[in-house]
């Protein structure tokens, strides 16, 4: 088991045949993910990488039941493309794309509201499901099949706990960047809920960081609901207030912004917080026993 | 990217927001006449001269002051203009004013008493909409007023299917104890200042005070207006409204090259490859016993050119004592980092400060292989714990 992306993905890439699309393309094609082709508006019927090239995701849909969309379009059309997908019935749609305007990702939110779908994203590294499937832009090699799910809003982050737990014998089940920006799909609570639902997954990482509430949100979630253990690191407790921090959404407004805030509401809802971004691995094997 | 309060109010005015009759000048003896102009249009021979700079709390540091006469425009602005302005913002070496803003007077004497109100429209991150936040209690700092009366602070969350309605302008006016000419003038104000802010794609409105004039007419007095930095594409003249002054020369620099970089006061300069891993290698800095010197993202694609001008933004700040490089691998390969770090230190020459390189994923080996042969004075480490352990032994 894993959560969203597994060996039955059927995965079309939006912005196929542009320069990211087609390099991070050929990568999750290497890695085994089930790529069925990709949409290029005006260049369907083509060919690209070996794969078919289509006008629309919904014809996608139709010619080769796409049910997974990975997009690379750039941050000006990207709140299109992710709409495209959710018309055209894309279960799970992963935007990789950084730097869409946050007017444009308010417009999506409410046009998903209805729809029976999930965005992962933007502005994140993408889903893996270690021997399954990539559907992103992390290095797969990196990856091990085991027990412990990730949620995090950072990249290389991720892949920092993910080596982490690879060395230390514990491996993934599934990692899921969720993304820097103001406004994402899936929450920090959502990808909690869905590892502790996932029989596989015997522990949660939820790396988090300055700005917002939503690791306070999942924090709560876990105290009332939690049937696993989780440890978590919060990155930015030396960033300054006011300042954005690489990330869009990785901001200090107000208190409850603050690294230090988030940490006291994880430890008060029993999470384990680790100081250094070094114990993540140390601390879930002794957490596990 | 941040406004000056002229730059700000030029955009609200395009939206039909009224604001004091006001224009910007570099010149005491611009100022006077500008004033001049201002009392042949409004008859009012009263005015504000304010400091424009990207910081709040002007008033405090002695950048804003009313003037009386003609002649006390062009002596208060000669006392601001060049000023090195300290405001609780601003940090203890202040920042240079450059321009001030001349503008009629709002607070004359009429019919009623003049009143100061606090609106703030953004995005509500929980919700993923946008919220007009506000208060009875203008003129002084929001989060002071929410610690001691948050039954004050009111907001208005805005369905993006619809926009902003007319019954929440009602509400609004309302809650703020209005009624007659100046509940009318202040419904059309609030319309007007959402259609502003969605206009702009901005991504922070905050008009503190709002005024209420003895005469019933309501301007937006201040505005602190930030605007989306993704969306700058779209508004090329907002773009330009871009002040570099304001910004840390650093900075300037390091945005030049496409590079993250945020200037702080520590003396560990550090080099990262994403955002999130960036912020935690500062935490470790600081659990290893230093401070960070300064946020860095040299991004997806660290290439050895890019190592190189990301290692002379760093040292061109003169607290660093030493640098920690921490590249994460995956894109990246750290085979070509180690050989930029290689190439930095022979053609930047002077690096005279400790360096350690925390090198992991994609040719990780190969790239500390590199670094260890290459016979400078590097430190190199492939576990995080590691690159800690030396910070804190090299200072």
């Amino acid at each position: 088991m894993s959560v969203l992306v597994n060996k039955n993905s059927k995965v079309v890439v939006q912005g196929f045949t542009g320069k990211e699309g087609t390099f991070h393309a050929s990568q999750m094609i290497e890695y085994g993910t089930h790529i069925i082709g990709g949409v290029t508006p005006g260049k369907g019927g083509q060919s690209h990488l070996g794969l078919p090239v289509f006008n629309t995701v919904a014809d996608s849909v139709k010619e080769a039941a796409a049910n997974v969309s990975v997009i690379f379009v750039p941050p000006a059309f990207a709140s299109d493309a992710i709409m495209e997908a959710a018309d055209a019935g894309i279960g799970v749609i992963i935007c990789i794309t950084e730097g869409i305007p946050t007017a444009d990702m308010i417009r999506v939110k409410e046009y998903l509201t209805d729809k029976d779908c999930r965005l992962v994203g933007p502005n994140c590294p993408g889903v893996i499901t270690p021997d399954e499937a990539k559907v992103g832009i992390m290095p797969g090699f990196i990856h091990k099949k085991g027990s412990i799910g990730i949620v995090s809003r950072s990249g290389t982050l991720t892949y920092e706990a993910v080596e982490q737990l690879t060395k230390i014998g514990l491996g993934q089940t599934t990692a899921l960047g969720i993304g820097g920006d103001p406004i994402i799909g899936t929450q920090t609570r959502d990808a909690v809920e869905l590892f502790m639902n996932d029989p596989e997954t015997k522990g949660i990482v939820m790396i988090g960081e300055i700005g917002g509430n939503m690791e306070a949100d999942a924090a709560y979630w876990i105290r009332d609901h939690g049937t696993k253990p989780v440890v978590s690191f919060i990155a930015g407790a030396t960033a300054p207030k006011g300042r954005t921090m690489g990330h869009a959404g990785a901001i200090i407004g107000g208190k409850s912004d603050t690294a230090e805030a988030k940490k006291a509401i994880l430890r008060e809802c029993g999470i384990h917080v680790v100081d250094s971004p070094a114990d993540i691995g140390k601390k879930m094997k002794e957490v596990l026993g | 990217m941040n406004l000056h309060e002229y730059q700000g109010k030029s955009i609200l005015k395009k939206f039909g927001v009224a604001v004091p009759l006001g224009f910007v000048a570099e010149s005491p003896e611009k100022a006077r006449e500008l004033a001049k102009e201002i009392m042949d249009e409004t008859g009012m021979g009263k005015f504000a001269v304010k400091a424009q700079i990207h910081a709040g709390g002007r008033g405090k540091g002695g950048g804003v002051k009313i003037a009386k006469t003609l002649d006390e425009v062009q002596e208060y602005a000669g006392q601001i203009l060049g000023m090195q302005l300290v405001t609780p913002q601003t940090g203890p070496e202040g920042k240079k004013v450059r321009k001030i803003l001349i503008e009629q007077n709002i607070f004359y004497p009429g019919e009623s008493e003049p009143e100061e109100y606090y609106m703030s429209i953004l995005l509500n991150r929980d919700k993923g909409r946008n919220m007009i936040m506000y208060s009875p209690r203008g003129g002084m700092n929001i989060e002071q007023v929410a610690e001691e009366t948050p039954e004050q602070i009111f907001t208005e969350v805005i369905d993006p299917k619809v926009g902003l309605q007319a019954f929440q302008c009602r509400k609004l006016a309302f809650n703020l104890g209005l009624s007659g000419e100046a509940f009318k003038n202040m419904v059309k104000f609030v319309n007007a200042l959402y259609k502003a802010y969605v206009g702009s794609d901005a991504s922070l409105f905050e008009i503190n005070p709002v005024m209420k004039t003895s005469d019933h007419k309501i301007y937006a007095a201040d505005a602190k207006v930030v605007v989306d930095n993704n969306a700058l594409y779209r508004h090329p003249d907002i773009e330009e409204m871009r002040d570099v002054y304001e910004e840390d020369p650093i900075e300037v620099e390091a945005s030049r090259y496409d590079l993250s970089y945020v200037k702080l006061d520590g003396n560990v300069g550090c080099m990262v490859n994403g955002a999130g891993l960036a912020m935690a290698t500062m935490d470790i800095i600081k659990l290893s016993g230093a401070n960070p010197a300064n946020f860095l993202d040299v991004g997806g694609t660290a290439s050895a050119k890019r190592v190189e001008e990301a290692f002379r933004i760093i040292m061109k700040d003169s607290n660093v004592e030493a640098i920690l490089v921490n590249i994460f691998g995956g894109i990246v390969r750290c085979d070509l980092v180690a050989q930029g770090v290689v190439d930095a230190y022979h053609n930047i020459g002077e690096i005279n400060v400790p360096i350690i390189v925390r090198l992991q994923g994609t040719n990780a080996v190969e790239g500390k292989e590199l670094i260890d042969k290459s016979g400078l004075k590097v430190h190199s480490a492939i576990l995080l714990e590691d690159a800690a352990r030396l910070v804190a032994e090299v200072l």
